[in-house]
């Protein structure tokens, strides 16, 4: 058994990685700074054994994507598993100020994502098996001030995500949405809140189980459903005035 | 880009405890990037927050928490030899290698301790006196230096900055990874022995005689007065062969007396260790084991990490938190300063509730690293503020007086004067730090009150004072 790890380099990406090696898969470790790709591949080497490689990956790079993606197919000998799990939040001020910044992380969010998930589409629909999950965000479900530039590209990812899910389908494809919370990572340091934030790990168990019993979307922890649904349910002329 | 956040920062001893700015880097650039967007303040690197004291704080500067630099990189199942990032745990090797027939060469008392703090503290642990410290078993380190630059250091390559780094308390720069050599093991089990020493000249034959034992220390009852002084648990112990099971009765009678201790499981309150307290259990354990020796074949964790099984124990000892004090004297057919010492704990009132001690063997290195030849006695006191201030005050003089020490790891309080009469090579560890850290990048509280660094900033005090 095979999986990708597509933008490895994060604290959850990471987590992923080793979950699916510790299942017996060969990984394929794909980041844009491929030191650290290495080094992910190898610790995953040493504590669960197996091959897994680093394979150097851009997401801006679209051009590059095919071949990103059929050179991995390659080393692995298919794909059983493609996790999209790059992403950049990047900074909602600098947005407002500079739309070339705004783009990179629509770009980034969205149009890679999507970008990627084709090129995956070609390698995995003709073996007619496979499951691609990609990890989005709470912040895709409501535009809010605080950070719309990268709520609306997540949000089309959730979307992308929905609409690929009937195409895979008809093609023996699997995909599954995974709306993430906060996690312990990079992007929640320094957040101080009352909000519980959950581990790497336990994001990455429960991704994978969702994965292995062909759900179809998830939010993790499990709780933001209900947050989610109360926010989306909040009137615009109301939510316009809130600090969100 | 590296995020900086205000946080609450305390050594293993809650004593003192203090603010930083802390990032917590996941990739290498991002260790690079907190190095050239500091604002001028000073960095230090901490792990698991195991030191005890001051050693891993900096006060009003920027903390680098390693914990994410969590990766195996390599590991050769002839040689035993692994690479690792700093921010990997002695739990994590252990649960990871002893099924695969390794065991660290060296662990102290906890194994909630990081590689790279291990190694800036140089620990040692039972089996000094035949394996000597961490540093032995570690053959090069990839150190993120006050230049931005990764340097391979080894015994060839920059050997002063090896050296330095070996036991350097982190002040020569980020340590990234290590190779170290672990040991083959054939089972996971301990088989040890017990023997009751009746007071302090009955330790040090017991101890002769256990030289050939890889592990050995010993439990001591440091409220025990006038002939039995020094009297206590001595306990050694040697890797199983393949096959051994866990049991003996000694092994019953031990986890029918600790497992209603453990059932206390941290809670905080200053009154529950106390001198009555201490001096019962003391009693207890003692009692506990008949005279003469006893044998047993115990897991690895209790025999190495007792301590391990309550989380947070340390917070038993309330909020005013608590002070090692972790002298080493050289050996003296007289134990002179040992009775000086224990004879001043008695009479203090202060109790001790975990005291152990232990010889180590002749293997030492230069700079900041703390074993030379001799004894060491490792005692834990509830934080009583000025009186016992002044009590390990005067047991500094006495260790002093006898050519001895005290462990970088363990102190939060000693003076600068009496650091630099106990470890003489100071000067010649700090040249060689000056010279890879010119402007004083790296720095800590500790550091800094014992002079360790120069400071350009005005000296800074940590925001727990004495009470």
């Amino acid at each position: 058994m095979s999986a990708v790890v597509i933008g490895a380099t994060s604290a959850i990406a990471r987590a992923m990685v080793r979950q699916w090696a510790s299942r017996g898969h060969a990984v394929a470790v794909a980041a844009r700074d491929v030191a650290e790709a290495e080094r992910i591949a190898q610790d995953a080497a040493v504590r669960y054994g197996g091959a897994h490689v680093a394979v150097p990956f851009d997401a801006l790079d679209f051009d590059g994507h095919k071949a990103f993606v059929e050179n991995v197919a390659e080393r692995l000998g298919g794909i059983d598993t493609a996790i999209i799990a790059f992403g950049d939040m990047g900074e909602q001020a600098e947005s407002e100020l500079d739309f070339g910044a705004a783009r990179r992380v629509i770009d980034t969010n969205y149009t890679a994502a999507a970008s990627v998930a084709e090129a995956l589409m070609a390698v995995m629909g003709p073996r007619h098996t496979g499951t691609i999950v990609g990890l989005t965000s709470v912040a895709g479900e409501r535009g809010r001030r605080s950070n719309y530039i990268y709520g609306s590209a997540k949000g089309a990812f959730t979307l992308y995500l929905d609409g690929l899910r009937g195409r895979a389908h008809g093609e023996g494809v699997h995909v599954l949405t995974v709306k993430l919370g906060f996690i312990d990572t990079r992007m929640t340091w320094g957040l101080g809140g009352k909000i519980p934030i959950a581990s790497p790990d336990d994001a990455a168990r429960a991704v994978y189980d969702a994965a292995r019993t062909g759900t179809e979307s998830m939010y993790y922890p499990h709780f933001w459903a209900p947050i989610m649904a109360t926010i989306r349910a909040i009137p615009p002329a109301l939510m316009k005035r809130l600090p969100l | 880009m590296v995020t900086w956040t205000q946080k609450r920062v305390e050594g293993w001893g809650r004593f003192p405890t203090t603010e930083a700015l802390c990032a917590r880097p996941e990739r290498w650039s991002e260790v690079q990037s907190a190095l050239t967007d500091r604002n001028g303040d000073h960095i230090l690197a901490h792990g698991l927050g195991r030191s005890y004291g001051d050693a891993a704080l900096l006060t009003g500067g920027r903390i680098v928490l390693t914990r994410r630099l969590d990766r195996l990189l390599a590991f050769d199942p002839d040689s035993g030899w692994i690479r690792a990032e700093a921010g990997v745990s002695l739990e994590e090797v252990n649960n990871l290698f002893v099924p695969r027939g390794f065991f660290p060469p060296v662990v102290p008392g906890t194994q909630f301790v990081t590689l790279g703090g291990a190694l800036a503290a140089d620990i040692h642990g039972k089996n000094h006196h035949v394996h000597g410290s961490f540093g032995d078993h570690v053959r090069n380190v990839e150190l993120l230096t006050a230049d931005g630059r990764v340097v391979l250091t080894d015994r060839e390559h920059e050997p002063e900055l090896f050296e330095a780094t070996l036991g350097g308390m982190g002040l020569t720069g980020v340590i990234l990874a290590m190779d170290l050599q672990l040991m083959r093991i054939e089972s996971p089990a301990i088989e040890i022995e017990t023997v009751r020493v009746e007071n302090l000249d009955h330790f040090f034959e017991v101890s002769a005689e256990s030289a050939k034992w890889p592990y050995t220390v010993s439990w001591i009852d440091c409220l025990a007065r006038g002939r039995h002084m020094g009297r206590g648990v001595f306990m050694r112990g040697r890797h199983a062969p393949a096959g051994a099971k866990p049991g003996g009765a000694l092994l019953e009678r031990l986890k029918k007396f600790a497992d209603p201790i453990l059932d206390v499981s941290a809670f905080e309150t200053n009154w529950l260790l106390n001198r009555f307290s201490i001096q019962a259990f003391n009693e207890t354990y003692f009692r506990l084991h008949r005279p003469g020796t006893e044998s047993a074949v115990v897991p690895y964790t209790p025999f190495f990490f007792p301590l391990d099984m309550v989380r947070g124990w340390n917070k038993l000892y309330g909020s005013r938190g608590m002070m090692q004090y972790q002298p080493l004297v050289p050996h003296d057919p007289e134990r002179r300063a040992m009775r000086a010492i224990l004879e001043s704990i008695s009479k203090s009132g202060f109790a001790s509730f975990l005291a152990v001690i232990k010889e180590f063997g002749e293997v030492q290195h230069g700079g900041l690293s703390f074993p030379r030849p001799g004894v060491t006695l490792a005692l834990d006191f509830a934080n009583h503020g000025k009186p016992l201030h002044d009590l390990m005050d005067h047991m500094d003089d006495i260790v002093l007086d006898a050519g001895g020490r005290l462990y970088l790891a363990k102190d939060a309080r000693m003076t600068k004067d009496r650091f630099q009469r106990m470890y003489p090579e100071w000067q010649a560890w700090k040249a060689v730090r000056d010279r890879w850290d010119p402007n004083g990048v790296f720095s800590s509280d500790q550091a800094q009150r014992l002079g360790l660094v120069d400071t350009s900033v005005a000296a800074r005090s940590a925001k727990a004072v004495a009470s």
